[in-house]
This record gives C-alpha cells, sequence and structure tokens, in this order.
C-alpha cells in the first residue's frame, strides 16, 4: 500500500518560481544533497581502477557530481566503487569493508569482472560477481569501462538517490529499521568461500528451456 | 534600571547565539535520525577499521623505541650550529660574560654528545 503524498499545485509552484520564491520537500531537498555529495571509498582492485583514478581526474573531472572526494576509510564513505577483479581471496575483505560502511550505502560494481568474473569466470580463484555478496546498485559492463561510462553510473546512481522516498513502504534500505546494514562475511572454505552466495540479496538464474 | 543599557547584555546574546549555532545542527541531526534514518550497528561496523581485514592480536603491546638516542643527538648537533653562527659572527665584540655564557651552554651540549659517545651510540653496528 502507498500512501499518496500530498504534492503542491504545479501552477502555484510555477507562478512562485517566476516571483523568485522556490519550493521544495524535504524529501527533495535531502535526495539532492545526497546525490550532489556521494563520496566513494578509495578502493581500486584491479586495472578498472586505473579508469577510476581517470575519471576522478582533471579531464573527465568527477568532482562535478561531488563526488571526487575518495574516503580512505569505509567510515565516511557513501559509495563503494568495486573497480576490478574479485578474488576469492579478496571477497570477505570487500564484504568487510561494506559492512563497516555507515548507512546510506551504494555499490557501483565496475567493469566485467567486478558484475560476473568477466575473463576470469573460468577461473577458479575469481568471484563470479560481488553481488553475490552485496546489493550492488549500478553495474557497469566493460573491460575496463571507460571513464565516461563510470561518469553514466555516477549519473544513474544519483537519479536513483533522487528518486528514494523518505517514507512509506517503497523507502530505500537505509531508512528501514528492520532492513540488515551488515551483509554475513564468507568464509574461505576447502574448496571454496562458504557460503558461496548469499541467498537474500543473489539467486543463481533459473534455466529457463523452451 | 529599567530601560539601561547594558553593553554586557551583548556578550550574553553572543554566547547564546553561540551556543545554539553550534549545537542546533547536533540537535537536528539527532532529531532526523530519531524519525527517519534508524540506527544499524553490528559487529563489523563497530570493530577496528583495518583495511577490511580482522584486526589480530592486542594493540597494547611493548614497542621498543631507539629513536629518541637520534633525536637527542639531532637536537645536540642542530642547536649548537643554530648557536654557533650568531656567536662566530659577532664574536670579535662579545663581552667576557656573554663569552663565558655560551661557552658553558657549549659545554652542556659537548656533555650530551659525550653521553651518548659514551653509550656507544655513534658506533655503526
Amino acid at each position: 500500500m502507498t500512501i499518496e503524498k500530498p504534492k503542491m499545485d504545479e501552477g502555484l509552484r510555477n507562478e512562485l518560481q517566476k516571483q523568485g520564491v522556490f519550493t521544495t520537500t524535504l524529501e527533495g531537498i535531502y535526495n539532492w544533497g545526497r546525490q550532489n555529495s556521494v563520496w566513494p571509498l578509495q578502493f581500486g582492485l584491479a586495472c578498472c581502477a586505473i579508469e577510476m583514478i581517470a575519471a576522478s581526474m582533471a579531464r573527465y573531472d568527477l568532482a562535478r557530481f561531488g563526488a571526487e572526494v575518495f574516503r580512505p576509510s569505509p567510515r565516511q564513505a557513501d559509495l563503494m566503487i568495486v573497480a576490478g577483479t574479485v578474488t576469492k581471496k579478496m571477497a570477505p575483505q570487500v564484504v568487510r569493508l561494506y559492512n563497516q560502511m555507515p548507512e546510506p550505502k551504494y555499490v557501483i560494481a565496475m567493469g566485467a569482472c567486478a558484475i560476473s568474473g568477466g575473463p576470469f569466470k573460468q577461473g577458479y580463484n575469481v568471484l563470479k560477481g560481488i553481488d553475490r555478496y552485496i546489493p550492488v546498485d549500478v553495474h557497469i559492463p566493460g573491460c575496463p569501462p571507460r571513464p565516461e561510462a563510470l561518469l553514466h553510473a555516477f549519473m544513474t546512481l544519483q537519479k536513483k538517490i533522487e528518486n528514494q522516498p523518505l517514507t512509506g513502504a517503497n523507502r530505500p534500505r537505509h531508512l528501514q529499521a528492520d532492513a540488515p546494514s551488515e551483509f554475513p562475511v564468507p568464509k574461505f572454505g576447502v574448496h571454496d568461500l562458504e557460503p558461496p552466495s548469499n541467498p537474500t540479496v543473489w539467486q543463481s538464474p533459473k534455466m529457463v528451456r523452451a | 534600571m529599567p530601560g539601561e543599557y547594558n553593553p554586557y547584555l551583548f556578550i550574553v546574546v553572543m554566547v547564546v547565539a553561540a551556543i545554539a549555532f553550534a549545537f542546533a545542527p547536533l540537535l537536528l541531526a539527532w532529531l532526523w535520525a530519531r524519525k527517519f534514518s534508524p540506527q544499524k550497528p553490528g559487529p563489523d561496523k563497530n570493530a577496528t577499521y583495518e583495511c577490511g581485514l580482522e584486526s589480530k592480536g592486542d594493540a597494547w603491546i611493548h614497542f621498543k623505541s631507539e629513536y629518541y638516542l637520534y633525536g637527542i643527538i639531532f637536537l645536540i648537533f642542530d642547536v649548537e650550529t643554530i648557536f654557533l653562527l650568531p656567536f662566530a659572527v659577532a664574536f670579535t665584540g662579545l663581552g667576557a660574560g656573554a663569552f663565558i655564557a655560551l661557552v658553558v651552554f657549549l659545554l652542556l651540549l659537548v656533555w650530551g654528545l659525550a653521553w651518548a659517545w659514551m653509550k656507544g651510540v655513534l658506533t655503526w653496528r
């Protein structure tokens, strides 16, 4: 059930705007502030990190989106850019860093490796996508994706943040008291990580035969 | 007296305004957290941050620091150089009192150097 929010009359709003009076909602200004100050975690895993660095430098200038402040501590970060191959040895650390980030937190899985294992998908030591353990907001394909692709992912994330309601049943995870903030950190098993995936965030795709 | 201008009133107003300015954002953040955004602490989140790895062992261990010796010797030579230069420049115009004072100062530093020498710090091992 969704509760219809009282909206301001569009005509009155336009009329006020002509007079230099701008109106907004608390939700709108909250999301506006959040979407323009997404601080990423300074965290690169492989070659995609080079593109991420390039995106933050002068030529592509991630600062235009208020996201140039790469934080070296998960305590201060809002966004985890999983930039590169997540090996099974690294996966517990990635999940733990994600757990240590304060809410609200977002994840961009950057590049073929981070979203699916990429060229190393058949390898015994590479995780086949970080979305098996943590909820990913934006996936970027590419090997590696160009900085423009990362900028597009940023803008996609900003649109997502902009549309997150502050109240109601559809409000995002960080505003719900019973939604988890930490996800189970996988352990090193005999042959594989245990568990091999987190069923609450990822299910193995069902094969449909025609 | 009623209606009289009290210059200290300004200070009181400023103090109240300053305190309100400092605490209002904290209060607003607290109210926001109460109304909208629930706190979600957890074992990982409350753990010591260490690059994603679990911290091992005790941080309260004895750590043998020998750097202080280098610090002391550096100080001896550094301070000596700083004071020796003006001493040398003004040497011909100095009175006996200033000369003795500086020699005593130099001897104090030489004493430190001799102590380090006797301790074997200057021997390269």
